[in-house]
């Protein structure tokens, strides 16, 4: 069984017992431990359920490379699922979960996937679920949703806050271990601006194994007391990208009962220069049963007994094929415990340490390895077996933990994220970083330096050496040059080379690597891997999709290299050739919080207020969204719905006196002596010959000929118009203009400004407009004097106003302007003058109404981008004189011209009813993929209060040439509705109401 | 995320504040333009991995467009250029000539 130690363990204070629990049930531990030493202090050895066989899983690794011990940590707004226990900090009142059982951890359903893997092979979705049809419904989906993913997602609303912080150093380093610190030291020497990341709580990283504890402290107190240094802990390089950013991800109460303040911080660093200095991970080896509880990697097992004070078995197996295992060995004996055998695949054995252990009595076995390991929730015993043979076994061996190394493998990801070349370092069986091809920055430069373990440095002096060699040159990189002492370093080990073994036993039978997992976490195995090469899934990539190998949350830290090594003696080629996939960031998952930063709830977006908001909020507006702005849908008075509100504002409206805040519009200035052929380039009608002191709608087509947006012009004097856009058109509006003149026509003379928010804008709409107008001080506005689709000055309660009479509704209409700040004042004047006439204010619903009635078009509903004028019946608004405009030329092309388009109609309902929006107009027959052929599509749809019936505007296959034909068009629940094919303009055709 | 310097205003600001506008030195073709070189204006691009020219637009700061030649596979910026000529300076061809030689886009080399 694994358990605490009575002595032993650097990083926990036993003065200081926490308890926690896991699964409900209460533990002990220390502070100091991760939740993982905690568990197996309390042994807890099975801590979860695979992915796919659900079969028993334990802890494997001691860091971030952990795939098996993923559990749920914290409850409510504070839970948070998949987090590995290798790297989660115990504290007093730590809630965890293990995942993917049911229903229990001790007795799981699921487990009969194990029993049944010889028929989930890889590809086994592929290939089962493509029939038949109804299957997909009622079992495949069903089963997929059941059992994808490992842990649940989280249910409540997230309790803590994030941030994000910016952050700018000359020299930033990866990682606080030996080679780390050399490195941030040397880089520092010369003035140079050097911050240091480590992602763990404590700073040494693997030197520790060599003795260099004493030799780090000295660093971080030296480093500290420099003012040009930035040290911090619990604080992972995330991810390297163009040019020098980086980003850091800081956990800042994850560790603590008490949280305050921020959860996790973003670091978003640009740096001159990186030294990733992220050191190595230790690789599995593949045999029968490695997956067993109590099957860890060989550097684990140690740092447990050493670090943490916890023994994970009394009778621990080591086998490896390089000497760094006999660490382990020498310090499961040095704390009291037993190693039955060092199990060496290398004939020769291992040289100074294999030496050590001999003389201290440990048993070694040089050219075996495990045929097996026996047991079933945990291990019971290894089988041992010649290594180059097919796995005869030669004896039997009672344990309780087996300490696995394959070797190392360089942490190359952050080196890679951004284009660093790797080369396979042939005598390390390894990929290290190319440190000739580098990520290169903008001039071309490399601007990352690997340091250490990272760069393929094991030996203690060659870390130091390493790390202070990559310090100086980022410091000369970066113009800030200094210099250091060597650190001094013990003599080398006297390592025999490593030898190696990408199989146990290295010719072992199927049903040996059938149980030799390669990917703990998205359980494939060494069979799983050579079933994809021999079914043609040759190329890494291709390999990695088809047998899921790598795609888990540990992105295959464990098993890329092994899986890859597999594919290569599969097809029979190289390993450097095979390559390896792409690293990509993040090194470990990162939360979402933490991206998101504070931008979320009301900060997520800055919100655009008009200047009557607060009287909308004030006067019961029902507010929607509309691009970042906030328009009234309605006003909803006591005993309203939406409905009835909405069709009291357009009675009202139609009957006496409505009022619009229009000041959402775009309102764009177009000015120069060149305004006018600019105008006539950007607009399919002729704006140039517009008066001075009259209005003309027009529209806006981009280069692809597609309608992009309407609206009234408005020529303020000779060189000045002024170009009402929709309310979500005027900053891409104003962005298309500022394209065109910027980089087409840069020597017209031409001036735009977009003058949106300088103006408060009201509609006043009705029957009873011009009266009001009047009552506020206006003179000489009758029809004939203040005509449609013209503008005038006027002095307005006192109020300079400019006045449109332009309108959206049919109605008689004025738009009246005036700088933003006497808005609201005007606005009150309206309905304290207009109050008589039962003044209305009305909302976005009625508007579109009323529009509607009128057959008037709306940018985004009857179009949609592959719209274009020609389709709605707006050729009247294209110029033919014009030898040119934006999008023109497009509109004489094969497909715009053909007859056949779909073209606006209005659509009545038989039975008057409403059209659901967007229903497809119905054809005879079905599509190639079986679907209803349909030869038209509803763009608008409303109840018409005005009509008392529903209307809709549609775009119809020839519709225009089809009028009073009955079509049907598709409801939601499956049936047809019949409706004609009728004028676009429902109401008033004969324009007799804007008089 | 890229840092590029705006010929315009001259800061030098991250990519955030940038916002990419495709290929440069697109020669319009209004009407009148046969069907194959209004096809080629509007949809056929460059998709170098290598030597590009690109429009940008300082878009968080003057507001003015401009071209970059950089290099998309290694990520090198050789220059930023004002967005109101047809074709890169003299002085930057060179410098691309001297960093990538044997390059070549379009019709420049």
């Amino acid at each position: 069984m694994s358990t605490r130690l009575t002595q032993g363990g650097a990083r926990i204070d036993r003065t200081k017992p926490v308890s926690f629990r896991f699964n409900g049930q209460q533990l002990k531990g220390y502070e100091g431990d991760t939740l993982a030493s905690a568990l197996l202090a309390n042994d807890r050895m099975m801590v979860g359920r695979s992915f796919k066989y659900h079969r028993p899983r334990g802890v494997v690794a001691s860091g971030t490379e952990e795939p098996n011990a993923l559990l749920g940590i914290g409850q409510g707004g504070r839970f948070e699922p998949n987090q590995r226990a290798t790297m989660q900090e115990v504290f007093e009142g730590l809630e965890s979960t293990s995942q993917n059982h049911w229903p229990s951890l001790e007795f799981d359903v699921g487990e009969i996937n194990a029993s049944l893997s010889r028929f989930l092979p890889a590809g086994f979705y592929y290939k089962t679920f493509l029939w038949p049809r109804s299957f997909w419904k009622h079992v495949y989906e069903p089963f997929i949703r059941q059992s994808a993913g490992l842990g649940k997602a989280p249910k409540d609303r997230d309790a803590d806050t994030y941030e994000h912080f910016y952050h700018y150093c000359d020299v930033l380093v990866i990682g606080g271990g030996l080679a780390g610190l050399a490195a941030a030291r040397a880089a520092a020497s010369g003035g140079a601006r050097v911050t240091v990341m480590e992602q763990e709580a404590h700073w040494c990283g693997r030197a520790a194994d060599d003795g260099a504890e004493a030799q780090v402290a000295d660093l971080v107190a030296e480093l500290e007391g420099m003012e040009n240094v930035t040290l911090r802990t619990r604080c992972m390089g995330a991810g390297v990208y163009d040019h020098g950013y980086v980003l850091g991800y800081e956990r800042l109460t994850d560790h603590l009962s008490e949280k305050s303040g921020p959860r996790h911080r973003l670091w978003r660093v640009r740096a001159g220069q990186v030294i990733t200095a992220t050191g190595a991970i230790e690789r599995p080896l593949s045999f029968a049963g490695n997956d067993l509880p109590g099957v860890m990697l060989a550097s684990a097992l140690r740092d447990y007994v050493v670090q943490f004070g916890v023994s994970v078995g009394d009778r621990t197996v080591v086998v490896t094929n390089n000497d760094d295992a006999y660490l382990t060995a020498l310090a499961l004996v040095g704390a009291g415990l037993t190693v039955p055998v060092i199990v060496d695949a290398r004939q020769g054995g291992g040289g100074a340490l294999a030496a050590e252990a001999e003389a201290k009595g440990i048993r070694v076995l040089k050219g075996h390895g495990i045929a097996k390991v026996k047991g079933r929730k945990r291990v019971t015993g290894v089988a041992i077996c010649k290594q180059v043979g097919e796995g005869a076994v030669t004896e039997e061996i009672a344990c309780d933990a087996v300490a696995m190394s394959g070797g190392w493998s360089p942490v190359v990801h952050l080196w890679s994220h951004c284009g660093g070349k790797l080369t396979w370092d042939d005598a390390q069986a390894m990929f290290r970083p190319d440190g000739t091809r580098p990520p290169t920055g903008e001039d071309g430069k490399g601007f990352v330096i690997c340091a250490g373990a990272a760069d393929g440095a094991f030996d203690r002096a060659e870390v130091a050496a390493s790390g202070t060699k990559a310090g100086l040159a980022a410091a000369e990189a970066v113009g800030q040059a200094g210099s250091v002492s060597d650190l001094t370093a013990p003599e080398a080990r006297g390592d025999n080379p490593i030898e190696p073994v990408w199989l146990m036993p290295a010719s072992a039978k199927r049903k040996l690597r059938a149980k030799a997992w390669l990917d703990y976490q998205n359980d494939v195995k060494v069979t799983d891997v050579q079933l994809a090469a021999q079914e043609g899934f040759e190329s890494v990539e291709h390999a990695k999709r088809y047998t899921t190998l790598g795609m888990a949350t540990d992105q295959g830290k464990l098993s890329n290299i092994n899986g890859l090594a597999i594919l290569s003696g599969a097809l029979d080629t190289p390993i450097p050739q095979v390559g390896t996939t792409r690293f990509r960031p993040p090194f470990t998952p990162i939360s979402m919080g933490a991206i998101a930063g504070e931008a979320r709830a009301e900060t997520f977006q800055p919100l655009r207020r008009t200047p009557l908001h607060q009287w909308h909020v004030d006067n019961g507006a029902d507010f929607e969204p509309v691009g970042q702005w906030r328009r009234p849908f309605c006003y909803i008075r006591p005993g309203e719905d939406r409905h009835s509100a909405v069709t009291r504002e357009i009675n009202q409206t139609r009957n006496s006196l409505g009022l619009l805040d229009a000041s959402t519009l775009g309102k764009l200035i177009v000015k120069g002596p060149d305004a006018g052929r600019f105008m006539d380039m950007l607009y399919t009608n002729m704006m140039s010959t517009l008066q001075p002191g009259r209005c003309r709608y027009g529209l806006m087509c981009s280069e692809n000929g597609f309608l992009m947006d309407d609206g009234v012009v408005a020529r303020w004097d000779e060189e000045t118009f002024l170009c009402h856009t929709t309310t979500g058109g005027a900053d891409h509006i104003h962005a298309h203009m500022e394209e065109w003149l910027q980089t087409e026509w840069w020597d017209w003379k031409v001036w735009t400004v977009n003058a949106t928010e300088q103006y408060a804008q009201i509609g006043v709409v009705g029957p009873k407009a011009r009266t009001v107008l009047e009552k506020l001080g206006a003179t000489n506005i009758a029809n004939e004097d203040f005509p449609f689709m013209t503008f005038q000055d006027h002095k307005l309660a006192g109020i300079d106003a400019r006045v449109y009479r332009i309108s959206f509704s049919g109605e008689l209409s004025y738009e009246i302007a005036v700088p933003a700040g006497q808005g609201l004042a005007l606005w009150t004047a309206l309905m304290e003058a207009g109050a008589e006439f039962g003044a209305t204010p009305y909302g976005t619903e009625a508007l579109h109404v009323l529009r509607a009635e009128k057959g008037f078009i709306m940018i985004g509903d009857e179009t949609d981008g592959t719209v274009i004028p020609q389709d709605l019946g707006l050729n009247w608004a294209i110029s033919k004189k014009k030898e040119d405009f934006i999008g023109k030329r497009a509109q004489s092309r094969e497909d715009m011209a053909r007859e056949d388009r779909w073209k606006l109609v209005g659509l009545e309902t038989l039975d008057k009813s409403v059209l659901p929006d967007g229903a497809y107009v119905l054809a005879d027959g079905t599509n190639a993929n079986g679907q209803r052929t349909v030869q038209g599509r509803v763009t608008s749809s409303y109840y018409s209060p005005t009509l008392e019936r529903g209307i809709a505007m549609g775009l119809v296959l020839r519709g225009p040439d089809r009028m009073g034909e009955t079509i049907q068009l598709n409801k939601v629940d499956g049936s047809s509705v019949a409706a004609r094919i009728v004028d676009p303009v429902f109401y008033d055709k004969e324009n007799t109401k804007n008089v | 995320m890229l840092i590029l310097t705006c010929p315009c205003c001259g800061v030098t600001a991250e990519e955030t504040e940038f916002h990419g506008g495709g290929e440069a030195h697109l020669k319009r073709e209004g009407p009148g333009s046969d069907d194959a070189a209004f096809e080629g204006y509007l949809f056929h691009r460059e998709n170098p991995r290598g030597v590009h020219f690109e429009r940008w637009r300082h878009v968080y700061g003057c507001g003015k467009w401009f071209h970059a030649a950089r290099d998309t596979g290694t990520l090198e910026v050789f220059g930023t250029y004002s967005a109101q000529t047809t074709e890169p300076p003299a002085d930057l061809l060179e410098k691309i000539r001297e960093r990538r030689p044997g390059w070549s886009w379009r019709e420049f080399s």
